[in-house]
């Protein structure tokens, strides 16, 4: 850190708040348990499964929206579920994050029909899109990653007025 | 009872109710006018040489542009003698309604309120006539052939 570094007794670290924060939240990223279809049984295995094992990088599955940092829309949103994935959504505490899962989830897939979203992003914002029916395991895990370095790269000390695009 | 003669007795017992008749595939069906509907299924099930105890489904067939456009047809099995039969209900798009026999089978009464709500069809005399699939304030019925694809403009309503 420059000039100040050093120049303090043992045991004092200098660093940036904005790293502090971002490597607090980036690398505890809790995802709302909720699983809408096929891809919800994916993403249960890609959290479990010893090959992915996505607790390593502190992606731990939680019961509830208010614990909740992240909301992985796994499967096929139907109209009907709709407010409830909103609802959820809404009750999650801020800072929130939403990956859509699977092709379904990003655009409506195959179901072109009169009962599904077209695509989660009208009813949620999304940061990262995962196409796939279902993703590779690979794939959800390089979801995650690529959410990971867009909330490092996010700053909240002297907000930039326009914060860049950083995926 | 063999479903052939099934239906030949219906000939004889509702005169004039029997349209017409046939096999394919080893499956008799047969056309009915509608007024009677409510009698020949109970005779249908009461009736122990006959004895259709289990209604397999009730749907409906749009034919569009066809007319008459819809078709209610009732797939219905025999346990004690093995054997199914099919009735079929042609009803104009204007006057979309059959008898209900949710009286004769109590599962028919999901099986016409999902046919109501899919198909627009009424039944007569139902007990519950209401949604059962769709949200219920949808509008239309999807399954109807001249429903847009992916149904009226939607906007996300928050509750």
């Amino acid at each position: 850190m420059g000039l100040i570094e050093g120049r303090f007794e043992e045991n004092f670290v200098t660093t940036k708040i904005d790293w502090v924060i971002n490597s607090a939240r980036a690398c505890s990223i809790w995802p709302m348990t909720f699983g809408l279809a096929c891809c919800a049984i994916e993403m249960i295995h890609a959290y479990g499964a010893p090959q992915m094992d996505f607790d390593r990088f502190g992606v731990i599955p939680r019961a509830t929206p208010r614990q909740s940092d992240l909301l992985i829309v796994a499967g096929t949103l139907t109209k009907k579920m709709a407010p409830v994935l909103r609802k959820v959504y809404d009750q999650m505490p801020e800072p929130r994050w939403v990956i859509a899962m699977g092709s379904c989830a990003c655009t409506g897939n195959i179901y072109q029909t009169y009962s599904v979203v077209q695509g989660v992003d009208q009813i949620v914002p999304v940061d990262v899109f995962i196409p796939g029916c279902p993703p590779r395991p690979e794939a959800l895990f390089y979801g995650v990653i690529k959410l990971q370095e867009k909330i490092k790269n996010t700053r909240y000390i002297r907000k930039p007025l326009f914060q860049e695009e950083t995926l | 009872m063999e479903p052939e003669k099934i239906i030949e007795l219906l000939g004889q017992k509702f005169e004039g109710e029997v349209l017409s008749s046939g096999t394919d595939h080893g499956q008799t069906w047969a056309v009915l006018k509608r007024d009677r509907l409510a009698d020949i299924c109970r005779f249908l099930k009461d009736e122990p040489d006959i004895k259709m105890d289990y209604l397999i489904d009730v749907t409906a067939v749009d034919w569009l542009p066809k007319m008459p456009r819809f078709e209610v047809v009732y797939n219905m099995h025999s346990i004690k003698h093995n054997n199914r039969i099919r009735l079929k209900v042609p009803v104009t798009e204007e006057d979309a309604s059959v008898p209900s026999v949710a009286g004769v089978w109590k599962t028919a009464d999901w099986h016409e309120r999902e046919t109501f709500d899919l198909f627009g069809i009424t039944f007569e005399g139902h007990p519950d006539l209401r949604r059962i699939l769709m949200p219920e304030d949808w509008e239309g019925h999807p399954l109807r052939k001249d429903y847009p694809l992916e149904g009226p403009k939607w906007e996300f309503k928050p509750w």
